[in-house]
């Protein structure tokens, strides 16, 4: 019992010791923050860890040989590193050709996309016209409705291809647009390509964030409504437009949704190749072990993300910014 | 150049603001106005295509409609699961996704990094992709669980099921926590998922304007209370947002459109295919009107 009064005495004389107060109070704060730093690192690096295990599992694996697959002491490091992964998926996907077709394909219709959304946006964002209310719900209607209610519909216009009767006039009867790569130019030329809405969107809340005065003052210099979007609208916009080519260049580049609907080439979308990969590689080079063969797969997709993950890292900076400070958030 | 064509600068601006959005109009009435009334007629109707690229269309009223609901063999547990699957999933993705952009938004070394990290998933959002990335997520958890294995050997493992039965005992209800615990078998989906949601809080958060958090500060207001009097209200409207996002997002990607695919390129079943189509959106809208009406009336609109 005394010690217990003893303790209680020296916690009072320590609390009401006026000499060290300030020590006192700045330790508290510093062990406070302390722990509020560890759990944000706990909690961070737990969840970094739950993105990131599976991309190390696929980049590790994809330089495992024969041996270390089936060696239950390889985790993650191999024994023996090959090469050997990559020389097949290169060769089976015909990487460089194919890289450069997709990689075209994609850049001509991110810059589409872009023109044209970001036209449609400045459109509802500055100018009054009837039904400018409705036609806006519309693109939010676009947003919400998914695709896939008028997948089929779509299918049919390009595998009948037939605008006005133009084409049964010329060739006698309708064409099919399905295998090529021109139903997805078409789409976005038209403003309803890959999430084309979302585009509209954010070209939208960026330019009625902009000021009024820069189109006045352009007005009055003379410039017409076409030369002043172009010319000023365009370069002030540059965070939006920086958002809109990553995610459509990526978006686009991952695709399989229109490139499955519209029977697009594999050798124009390597998105759309590394799907079939594990098949040819099994036919072609008398590989049957599904194991041996995910392995394959994995130095592919490795090939396939690469130029995605490259892309991403340069632009990351642009690109928080560019989400931040284009009106996503209205 | 007589009176009549003369144009008020007005007049003059409205013209050139239909210009400006005319190519999506154009878009929009062609691929989406009549592709939805197409839709709606194909879905009753039976559908033959003919070999020269025609088609031959009978017509059956609501029967495939009826044939979906009755008589396929799962097209009705798929979409209860989809809806199910979803309706658990908001709450969690715009909590999960508030909770790190809150996080991320704090100033600290490294932040960029972080945030590029969690922003990969979206990047790499791909099914072909996505699939080899879960199987490979199969292959650290067997390098995880071997060793959690040994653990349980020795006797020093956390045993689940015995803190379960504690809380129950204590009076949680059995709901909370089978949610609870399926919330923490989904976190890798629900991390996945949640990439532009943390993008789109944290760019809410930082337009919260400084001199709000000042003025809290100045009354003596608590960071809990900064929060909840401060943060949260300022960030509301973007949950709405947030949620659209969600439901379209894990709409695509539910096995709905998969059938309703299959149904179509498999099985040339075309009528079939658009019925099911149409009836999951119509479904998704509901979701998406209920859940925003609800939510709307508590939002509070800084404007």
């Amino acid at each position: 019992m005394q010690l217990v009064e003893k303790a209680k005495n020296a916690i009072t004389n320590v609390k009401q010791d006026k000499q060290f107060a300030n020590d006192r109070s700045k330790a508290l704060i510093m062990a406070k923050n302390f722990l509020l730093h560890l759990f944000r690192w706990v909690v961070i690096i737990g969840m970094c860890y739950i993105i990131l295990s599976p991309l190390i599992g696929i980049v590790s694996s994809s330089f495992f040989s024969d041996s270390d697959v089936y060696d239950k002491a390889v985790y993650i490091i191999p024994k023996e590193p090959t090469l050997d992964r990559y020389r097949l998926s290169w060769l089976r996907l015909d990487y460089v050709n194919v890289l450069l077709k997709s990689i075209w394909y994609d850049l001509s219709l991110l810059v589409l996309q872009v023109v044209i959304t970001s036209m449609v946006g400045y459109g509802f964002a500055r100018f009054q016209f009837p039904f400018k209310k409705v036609l806006f719900a519309c693109v939010v209607i676009m947003i919400v409705i998914p695709t896939h209610t008028i997948m089929i519909p779509i299918y049919m216009v390009f595998r009948n291809f037939d605008p006005l009767g133009l084409v049964t006039l010329l060739n006698g009867k309708p064409i099919s647009l399905l295998g090529s790569t021109w139903p997805m130019y078409i789409m976005t030329l038209l403003g309803c390509g890959l999430r084309s809405g979302l585009y509209i969107y954010i070209f939208n809340q960026f330019f009625r964030g902009l000021p009024k005065e820069i189109e006045e003052a352009a007005l009055v210099d003379g410039a017409g409504p076409w030369y002043t979007y172009f010319r000023i609208m365009l370069v002030n916009a540059i965070p939006s437009v920086i958002t809109v080519s990553i995610f459509s260049l990526v978006w686009q580049y991952n695709d399989l949704f229109f490139a499955n609907l519209f029977v697009i080439n594999s050798k124009a979308s390597i998105s759309k190749s590394i799907t079939t990969l594990s098949g040819t590689i099994g036919n072609l080079d008398r590989i049957v072990d599904p194991t041996i063969l995910q392995l394959y797969t994995y130095a592919g997709v490795v090939l396939v993300i690469l130029p995605v993950i490259i892309i991403y890292v340069a632009l990351q900076k642009y690109f928080m910014e560019g989400v931040e400070r284009s009106g996503i958030v209205g | 150049m007589t009176k009549k064509h003369k144009l008020t600068l007005l007049q003059k601006r409205a013209v050139a603001g239909l210009l400006f959005i005319a190519p999506w109009l154009l878009g929009f009435i062609l691929f989406y106005v009549r592709s939805i009334f197409v839709a709606v007629k194909w879905s009753m109707n039976s559908i033959e295509l003919l070999d020269s690229g025609g088609v031959k269309l009978t017509f059956v009223g609501l029967d495939n409609y009826i044939y979906m609901l009755t008589e396929h063999g799962s097209f009705t547990q798929t979409l209860t699961r989809s809806v199910g699957d979803i309706v658990i999933d908001i709450p969690l993705i715009i909590f999960f996704s508030l909770l790190m952009a809150i996080l991320l938004n704090q100033k600290f070394k490294g932040r960029t990094l972080i945030r590029a990290i969690f922003f990969i998933p979206v990047i790499l959002n791909a099914d072909a992709i996505m699939e080899t990335i879960n199987t490979a997520r199969q292959l650290m958890v067997n390098g995880v669980s071997t060793v959690a294995v040994d653990t349980a050997s020795s006797g020093v493992s956390i045993n689940v099921d015995y803190y379960l039965a504690m809380f129950e005992n204590i009076g949680m209800p059995a709901g909370i926590l089978e949610y609870v615990v399926s919330a923490v078998g989904r976190i890798n989906d629900i991390i996945t998922r949640s990439g532009v949601q943390i993008v789109v809080f944290i760019a809410a958060l930082q337009a919260v304007p400084s001199s709000m958090y000042e003025v809290s500060k100045i009354e003596g207001a608590t960071a809990y209370e900064t929060f909840w009097k401060v943060t949260f209200p300022m960030v509301t409207p973007l949950i709405i947002t947030n949620i659209v996002y969600t439901v379209v997002d894990s709409f695509v990607n539910s096995e709905v459109v998969n059938a309703a695919y299959d149904m179509a390129f498999t099985n040339q079943k075309w009528g079939y295919s658009s019925a099911m189509s149409l009836m999951s959106t119509i479904i998704v809208c509901t979701i998406l009107v209920v859940v925003c009406g609800l939510i709307s009336k508590k939002t509070f609109y800084y404007n």
